[in-house]
């Protein structure tokens, strides 16, 4: 069977968790557990198949990473997803600065799918796989 | 036992300065005033994740070494660099960035600051167009109509509203405060009578469908006495939860959103039904409620320097605020991240004559926005060693410039161990800036504000001004060492 993909619009930022998690360490679980996550519209979801707090894979041209799909409460986001900054919105975000040295951090597009057996990767993990340190 | 008061906070850009410290036996044990961030850098500033020695990274591991040994390393990499990269800056005090620019500048390196990831494309627009703008004390006191665009200070500057503007008693304006907990409770009781209609413990009435936005005027929330809040954002965030209205953009239309509301600010009339997927009506009622405040100020954030038109959608904001000046009084900000980013790019100014992105590398200072941010550097792969302090790029850039940063030597300063340091070869631990060293940060508003030092740091720990210094000294000796041998074998 074919998994569905749904197409949607990658934004990245703050989120308090990801503020307290960052001041407490960054090897901290607090951090990996507001960063490795990410915020999704609850009827993109229901279309996905995916239930709250399973994982997703999230594609973009620049990569792809396994994330905690997260119900966004606070009203609706159709084809919106949000991934709070760090490391693994890092592994996914465009890196064209379009000559004005900032990458595109907000607004480019991305594919989501369910995956629901494979894991989120520990920072160290995915330093690993990036990096090979 | 002691209690520090006034303490200046150094998480974000907002500088709290009114935070009580109690300390006991050299260590913060409790904080008052603060948010859950400034709770978290004051209690956890101590943690299991605090680097103790130097490291230096031998067949793949950390292996600690003694300081002269590190800086020794460290100065050998920047010496013979051709083009390295001295990166971060926001995390620590003036004192600290101003050496910074010396070592850039004898190293003939790029000297760049967090800003590059965050409000760079501000500072190209206030080159272009010039900015508008007053201190928080000024918007505390007077303003009347905050408009936060593209930012969400109740997760990244917490105490923003309850310290400089809506939430806050200012002199001539009130604080919104008590209406926002009128409105909270009177929807909570909403929902209550929801439930109890729907699980039929009362009988339930049909009662009119009220609408955030008519055509025939502002919402309620729009029309009430004293200061009001509006945000514009991609999604609704908590503060958008608190505002008085909110209006959610669709993702990179921001630049044509404000550019409609500019035309309508000049009583243009659109023809057209919708503008980023926002209905000209409401865009109305923002317009009529901007040119009818007193003083209003508009926040902006990452949501617009990071989206499509990043440096563009600044200068039309602040091409809007121009606008409004000539029917009221308006200033704008950026909301400044780090707690003093601000200041690295005031000093980076200071010294070389540019904010941030200054190739030293002729031997002048040049500053090209586009070729010599060192975001562009690491992407074309040009940079062959990397200092990073006080910022955490690997948590921060995206992957590709990461993974040439992790190619070239790279040495990094820091009192905790960030992801930068997990990858680094050289890593110096530092004291705290704001806890164990003091200093001057700026805050958002170019307002400098003394950092305390409340406690010691540990035995061994230097402040970063003190570890780039040895760097610095250390570099001129093995350069003037490089130049005597070549003067003997010539």
């Amino acid at each position: 069977m074919v998994q569905p993909k749904l197409r949607v619009t990658l934004l990245t930022g703050r989120t308090i968790e990801q503020g307290v998690g960052k001041e407490q360490g960054k090897s901290s679980h607090g951090y990996f557990e507001a960063c490795s996550m990410v915020y999704m519209d609850a009827e993109d979801m229901k279309k996905l198949g995916v239930r709250n707090n399973t994982n997703v894979l999230v594609t973009t041209p620049n990569g792809s990473v396994v994330l905690k799909a997260v119900k966004y409460t606070r009203g609706s986001t159709p084809g919106l997803i949000y991934i709070p900054y760090g490391p693994w919105a890092n592994a996914i975000v465009s890196d064209s600065t379009t000559s004005i040295g900032m990458p595109s951090f907000k607004g480019t597009p991305a594919e989501v799918e369910a995956a629901p057996d494979k894991p989120v990767l520990s920072m160290k993990e995915l330093f690993k796989s990036q990096f090979g340190r | 036992m002691s209690i520090v008061k006034a303490v200046t906070c150094p998480v974000c850009g907002s500088l709290c300065d009114d935070i009580e410290l109690t300390v006991e036996n050299n260590e913060v044990v409790k904080v008052k005033n603060g948010c859950a961030m400034c709770e978290s850098k004051y209690l956890g500033y101590k943690s299991e994740h605090r680097i103790r020695t130097p490291l230096v990274r031998k067949d793949g591991k950390f292996v600690p070494v003694s300081m002269d040994e590190a800086v020794h390393k460290a100065a050998e990499i920047l010496a013979n660099a051709n083009y390295p990269i001295l990166y971060g800056w926001s995390s620590t005090n003036c004192e600290a960035q101003r050496v910074g620019v010396e070592l850039a500048e004898e190293v003939g390196g790029v000297l760049d600051n967090t800003a590059v990831v965050c409000h760079g494309p501000s500072i190209l627009s206030v080159q272009e167009v010039g900015i508008p703008t007053c201190t928080l004390g000024q918007i505390r006191h007077r303003a009347d109509l905050m408009l936060y665009w593209g930012c969400d200070p109740w997760s990244a500057h917490p105490r923003h509203l309850e310290r400089y503007t809506s939430f806050t008693e200012g002199r001539f304006e009130d604080s919104a405060w008590k209406a926002y907990l009128q409105k909270v409770k009177a929807a909570a009781g909403k929902k209550k009578l929801v439930s109890a209609e729907r699980l039929e413990f009362v009988k339930s009435r049909p009662r009119p469908q009220t609408q955030a936005c008519t055509i025939s005027g502002p919402p309620q929330t729009l029309k009430k006495d004293g200061r009001k809040l509006i945000v514009i954002d991609v999604r609704k965030s908590m503060t958008a939860e608190m505002a008085d209205y909110f209006i959610q953009v669709e993702p990179n239309k921001d630049y044509e959103v404000m550019q409609a509301i500019r035309a309508l600010v000049r009583d243009h009339e659109l023809d057209v039904d919708k503008v980023g997927g926002i209905p000209v009506e409401y865009l109305e009622e923002v317009a009529d409620a901007l040119v009818n405040c007193n003083f209003g100020v508009i926040f902006f954030g990452m949501g617009l320097t990071q989206s499509a038109g990043k440096f563009r959608n600044i200068d039309v904001a602040i091409s809007l605020i121009r606008d409004l000046n000539r029917r009221t009084k308006f200033a704008i900000m950026p909301m400044r991240g780090h707690f003093n980013v601000a200041g690295a790019n005031i000093v980076s100014t200071w010294q070389s004559g540019y904010p941030y992105g200054v190739d030293f590398s002729l031997g002048y200072p040049r500053y090209n926005p586009g070729e010599t941010t060192c975001m562009d550097v690491l992407l074309r792969g040009e940079s062959d060693a990397s200092l990073v302090i006080a910022a955490d790029p690997g948590a921060t850039f995206p992957k590709r410039a990461v993974e040439h940063m992790v190619k070239t030597p790279l040495i990094v300063i820091d009192p905790h161990m960030n992801a930068t340091a997990m990858l680094a070869d050289i890593v110096f631990p530092s004291a705290f800036v704001g806890i164990e060293v003091g200093g001057t940060a700026y805050r958002m508003d170019n307002v400098p504000l003394p950092l305390k030092k409340v406690v010691e740091p540990p035995a061994g720990i230097l402040p970063d001004e003190e570890i780039l210094k040895r760097i610095l000294e250390e570099v001129r000796i093995i350069k003037a060492q490089k130049m005597a041998k070549q003067a003997e074998a010539a």
